[in-house]
């Protein structure tokens, strides 16, 4: 599976991934209410409540604020596009890692307690999840004969996942983690609207919260597209394995309660990452 | 523009309680339990009013509380409506009377729906939102924020309840 790198392309995917994204929250929303017995809002809620937020009054404290909003959505978009058309994966990894830390400046820079809360809290989910994916990369190296591409695992015959299960087994909880799921949806909350008032996310309102909202729909295109490239070959596969991913993260949203943030950082630094550094030490002596 | 799905798709609320007997309160929250699903009209219970449409406000308003409902009510951005939930929030209610109750939170903000009861039931509270996020749209659009007199929201009558005690049974 490659992907051609055309202009046409291009617009295609900044258009189609968003409504993608927000698919798949509604499916989430939807799945997550009839897990609790309730009937649950129709499919495209997400898109209403995006278009709502964008005709709502614009209202801001600083400029600085929504600066950080907009670099955090064109980030998100050219860490997508980067991945999409398979390019070098550190430097994907910069782009979207600059991203979410946008998010985190955006948070910081106003004065509400909540706010820097929410913020402090993603850095040390930040913290938490980066090495998992960073080890994720150097598997992918080490399996696709010493390339830093990300067209490689996309091209090549043996899935990714039968050389790295124990990696994507990290990464699954690091997709938790990005999806802001159950127990790690400590920074800011799909579900959980009253917990530290929505944390870092509170002083956006209306058209600047709906950047947040466009970007977390591109941020969930790419992670779906990610888990794609664990078995590319054939990429129905694939889209069957991502899908399965996304409705284990419902599962799981909706079995576990949060957890503080120490927890998951010694979570994340002796469990997914015990398990990241024997798969990729394994690969390495294998490669011997 | 029939097209471009109206504020009434996704109505987020705030609720304050202001001067409440948690009655309307536990009543608003059994709106989010699976026998009434409020999501499933698209409204969701926000603790942000930044985030807010709708503030839905319980209980009657005294001197200490009309300055933080009046900042909550600030903080929405605009269209925004209110909802007065339950009879204290519409005018004061038994608490009217009292030397520190102003009345009705139409004192200090304007209110748009009124839902009478005490508590208002969760069908009532329901409808209430729901008539002040079709209001929402009106306030958009700039047209009249009023809505229609002749459906104000009510509370469904409610069914004929067996007499507790016969005639002549002893008191407990």
């Amino acid at each position: 599976m490659i992907i051609p790198q055309t202009p046409l392309m291009v617009v295609l995917l900044v258009v189609l991934a968003p409504l993608f994204g927000a698919l798949l929250c509604g499916i989430d929303r939807r799945i997550t209410a009839r897990a609790q017995g309730r009937i649950g809002p129709p499919i495209l809620q997400a898109v209403y409540d995006t278009i709502k937020l964008l005709r709502k009054e614009p209202m801001l404290l600083n400029r600085v604020q929504i600066v950080y909003a907009y670099l955090h959505l064109a980030f998100m978009i050219l860490a997508m596009l980067l991945l999409v058309f398979g390019q070098d994966s550190l430097m994907f990894l910069f782009v979207f890692a600059f991203s979410t830390l946008s998010l985190v400046l955006g948070g910081m820079c106003v004065r509400s307690p909540y706010s820097r809360i929410g913020s402090q809290r993603e850095i040390m989910l930040m913290v938490a999840y980066e090495p998992i994916l960073i080890l994720l990369m150097i598997g992918f190296y080490l399996v696709n004969g010493h390339s830093f591409m990300l067209s490689a695992p996309m091209t090549a015959a043996k899935p990714m996942l039968l050389s790295l299960p124990l990696l994507f087994i990290g990464f699954l909880v690091v997709l938790a983690i990005k999806m802001q799921k159950s127990p790690f949806d400590i920074a800011t909350s799909h579900h959980a609207h009253q917990e530290i008032v929505k944390g870092l996310t509170i002083e956006y309102s209306g058209p600047y919260l709906a950047i947040l909202e466009i970007a977390h729909f591109y941020e969930m295109a790419l992670l779906f597209f990610f888990i794609v490239l664990f078995w590319s070959s054939p990429a129905w596969v694939g889209i069957i394995l991502a899908s399965l991913s996304f409705f284990l993260m419902t599962v799981v949203d909706n079995a576990f309660a949060r957890l503080t943030s120490m927890w998951i950082f010694k979570f994340m630094w002796t469990g997914a990452l015990i398990l990241a550094v024997t798969n990729v030490l394994w690969l390495y002596w294998a490669s011997k | 523009m029939t097209d471009v799905p109206k504020f009434n798709k996704s109505p987020w609320v705030v609720h304050f309680n202001c001067n409440s007997c948690n009655g309307c309160d536990i009543e608003f929250l059994a709106c989010l339990t699976p026998l009434y699903d409020l999501e499933r009209f698209g409204i969701l219970h926000v603790g942000n009013p930044k985030h807010a449409d709708v503030l839905v406000v319980t209980g009657s308003v005294n001197h200490r509380n009309a300055r933080v409902l009046k900042n909550v009510y600030d903080q929405i951005p605009e269209p925004k409506v209110v909802v007065a939930m339950g009879v204290c929030a519409s005018t004061g209610g038994i608490f009217a009377d009292g030397y520190n109750v102003l009345g009705g939170v139409d004192k200090v903000i304007p209110v748009d729906v009124f839902v009478p009861g005490c508590p208002a039931r969760p069908e009532a509270m329901i409808d209430g939102v729901l008539k002040g996020a079709q209001i929402l749209e009106a306030k958009h659009s700039g047209k009249t924020p009023l809505a229609e007199k002749n459906v104000l929201t009510r509370t469904p009558t409610p069914v004929a309840t067996p007499v507790a005690q016969e005639k002549g049974a002893p008191h407990a």
